[in-house]
């Protein structure tokens, strides 16, 4: 029964993959719809990275930005500064950020303080990053920095056209769905989830819990920062609010929370309905009214946690519950 | 080489920060101990204290210090409302999802405040405003001085309070061990409304204080959140005295760094300060114990 809901979501992946390929082929859509699609994607990718970490290992972080704006700084720094390759100053910036990563970790997970000491060490993190660089003038400072333009090529991450931009984030949210999917199947995950549910018990079975926690830390880490270089080269520009904010922080884990936190699906489910939400909100009200698309954010998220703490994927299991399974 | 009379000016105004941040933590953390739950709201309640205060001086000529008496209640109530409403339903909640309701609590009425009041930066034009004490070779402002000498002698007795109190005793005994307590006959639900009511009445206190001196714009809150995160973990996590004295070292640490360091990195300071914590002596100063 399990396997068969299983492959349901391979199946269900790889026909929303199709589709979403042959999208801009069948329809010229104008670039602002473009870029909603892009926007989801771009949301969904990052969530999804934090759902390793915070949906699986059950880890919540609340600076997940730190690691979005580690991988656009870093890349973009050295594409300036000694004109790197964008391509390698992604991968760069994912091992900025996955040391990162495990320099937080091991600070918190070190005297199995949990949960909530995580979650402030996250936040207090994302914070001192964002204000150091507001700060410091070789790194832009509170104006940010600029993509130079180069020409347009697969090899320097720079296109004129956005389908381009598309296509790439895509190929990222399809690799994450994947890997959370083949993560939920394999020995890895079921150490993280039992993680999560457990960790005296996991630690009792004889998990390495504190390496698995960092592991899972450092990728989650690694993937984000990947994110962040895909923004710096999509919008040519970067500062401390759109890529280190507490905002951005927020915005990452909202999408699970409401998708359904710990499932394949979940922040991809939870994207592509709040993303839409917000910017037909705001286009709605007009910059006139700043700020009330995100009263309705946060008013969701009210809402969501009192009625449904288990997101839209867990309203669909109540509705429609596995016959002769358990939950889990 | 350093002028003396500057270091000891930057710490008496380091103090007096410190006292205020000592204010916002001590709610905050005394929420923390009692109902294990982080209030991410905790900074907008704040910010609303402050407008409150702006509105009834600009409006109606009534002084910050005074207002105290009608802000405090009328955020106490706030709290009580609040915890009605989202808290309660969500205390055996997991503590990711009472965190994210009260982010989701936070955005909701920090974008109501811009929505409302824009997101101009305001200031009080008190007439004391300028006004100065001369203390040997320096001066301190007025507004500073009388909210130093309010916020720390509120902490006293909040701390009497707690410490000799039957309400505060019932407090502390929630915060330790809520099975205990409920044995021993103490209304845990109850405790758990009065607790987070009082954590918003600080704010209610620390709102008008801070607006005499400083700026009100609807994201205020969360820079004063952050510090006082960090003063909660520095005093140990639902420690109240820790609190206390924490917030005065942030303060202190933020004041003199400002001195070596350009204004608007300052914060660093602060931060460093966490991480060596963080690296040392991770349970906080004080340890973790609501005392």
């Amino acid at each position: 029964m399990k396997t068969w809901i299983e492959s349901r979501i391979l199946l269900f992946v790889l026909v929303m993959v199709t589709v979403m390929v042959l999208i801009p082929h069948l329809f010229t859509f104008s670039s602002y719809i473009l870029h909603i699609f892009i926007m989801i994607f771009y949301f969904s990718y990052l969530s999804s990275c934090w759902n390793l970490l915070g949906g699986f290992a059950g880890q919540h972080s609340i600076g997940h930005s730190a690691f979005v704006g580690l991988g656009a700084y870093t890349s973009t720094f050295l594409f300036l500064k000694i004109g790197l390759n964008p391509w390698i100053g992604m991968v760069l910036g994912g091992v900025v950020a996955a040391m990162a990563g495990l320099f937080i970790g091991y600070l918190s997970f070190r005297y199995r303080l949990r949960g909530l000491y995580f979650v402030l060490v996250t936040i207090a993190f994302a914070e001192i990053l964002a204000i150091l660089f507001s700060n410091i003038r070789f790194l832009g400072g509170a104006s940010g920095l600029v993509v130079p333009l180069k020409e347009e090529s697969l090899l320097l991450f720079q296109f004129r056209s956005k389908v381009s931009y598309y296509y790439i984030i895509l190929a990222m949210l399809t690799f994450i769905v994947l890997l959370s999917y083949l993560i939920t199947r394999t020995r890895f995950g079921y150490y993280l989830i039992a993680i999560r549910e457990n960790e005296e018990a996991a630690r009792a079975v004889g998990i390495q819990v504190m390496d698995y926690k960092l592991l899972a830390t450092s990728i989650s880490a690694f993937l984000s920062a990947f994110g962040g270089t895909f923004y710096a080269q999509y919008t040519y520009f970067i500062d401390p609010p759109t890529v280190l904010g507490f905002g951005l922080s927020i915005e990452i884990l909202i999408y699970p929370i409401v998708g359904g936190i710990g499932t394949v699906l979940g922040p991809v489910i939870g994207a592509s309905l709040l993303y839409p939400l917000a910017e037909f909100t705001r286009t709605i009200l007009g910059a006139k009214t700043t700020g009330v698309h995100l009263m309705v954010y946060g008013g969701i998220l009210i809402f969501i946690m009192i009625f449904a703490p288990r997101g839209i994927v867990g309203l669909f299991h109540d509705m429609f519950p596995l016959r002769g399974g358990t939950e889990k | 080489m350093i002028n003396l009379d500057l270091l000891f000016q930057a710490a008496v105004y380091g103090l007096i920060i410190g006292s205020i941040y000592a204010l916002i933590a001590s709610g905050l953390t005394l929420i923390l101990g009692v109902l294990k739950i982080i209030n991410v709201a905790h900074g907008e309640f704040l910010m609303l204290a402050m407008y409150f205060a702006y509105y009834l001086f600009t409006g109606f000529k009534v002084d910050p210090f005074l207002s105290i008496f009608l802000i405090m209640p009328l955020l106490f109530f706030l709290g009580a409302f609040i915890f009605y409403l989202f808290i309660k339903p969500i205390l055996k909640s997991q503590e990711i999802n009472q965190i994210l309701l009260t982010i989701g609590i936070s955005i909701f009425l920090q974008n109501l405040a811009l929505y409302l009041f824009t997101a101009d930066y305001r200031t009080l034009n008190l007439s004391y405003s300028q006004k100065t004490i001369p203390i040997g070779n320096m001066a301190i402002g007025v507004p500073h001085f009388i909210a130093f000498i309010v916020s720390i002698s509120f902490t006293f007795g909040f701390y009497w309070f707690l410490k000799f109190t039957n309400l505060g005793r019932s407090i502390r005994a929630a915060a330790q061990n809520r099975e205990a307590a409920i044995l021993f006959g103490i209304n845990v639900d109850r405790i758990y409304l009065i607790t987070f009511s009082i954590g918003a009445a600080c704010l209610g206190l620390a709102g008008p204080l801070l607006a005499t001196f400083y700026y009100v714009t609807p994201t205020v809150g969360t820079v004063f959140l952050l510090t006082a995160f960090v003063v909660v973990i520095l005093g140990g996590m639902g420690n109240f005295l820790g609190a206390f004295f924490g917030g005065l070292l942030i303060g202190l640490t933020e004041s003199i760094g400002a001195i070596f360091m350009p204004g608007s990195l300052s914060p660093v300071f602060t931060f460093v300060v966490f991480i060596i914590i963080l690296l040392f002596k991770p349970e906080g100063l004080f340890g973790r114990q609501l005392r």
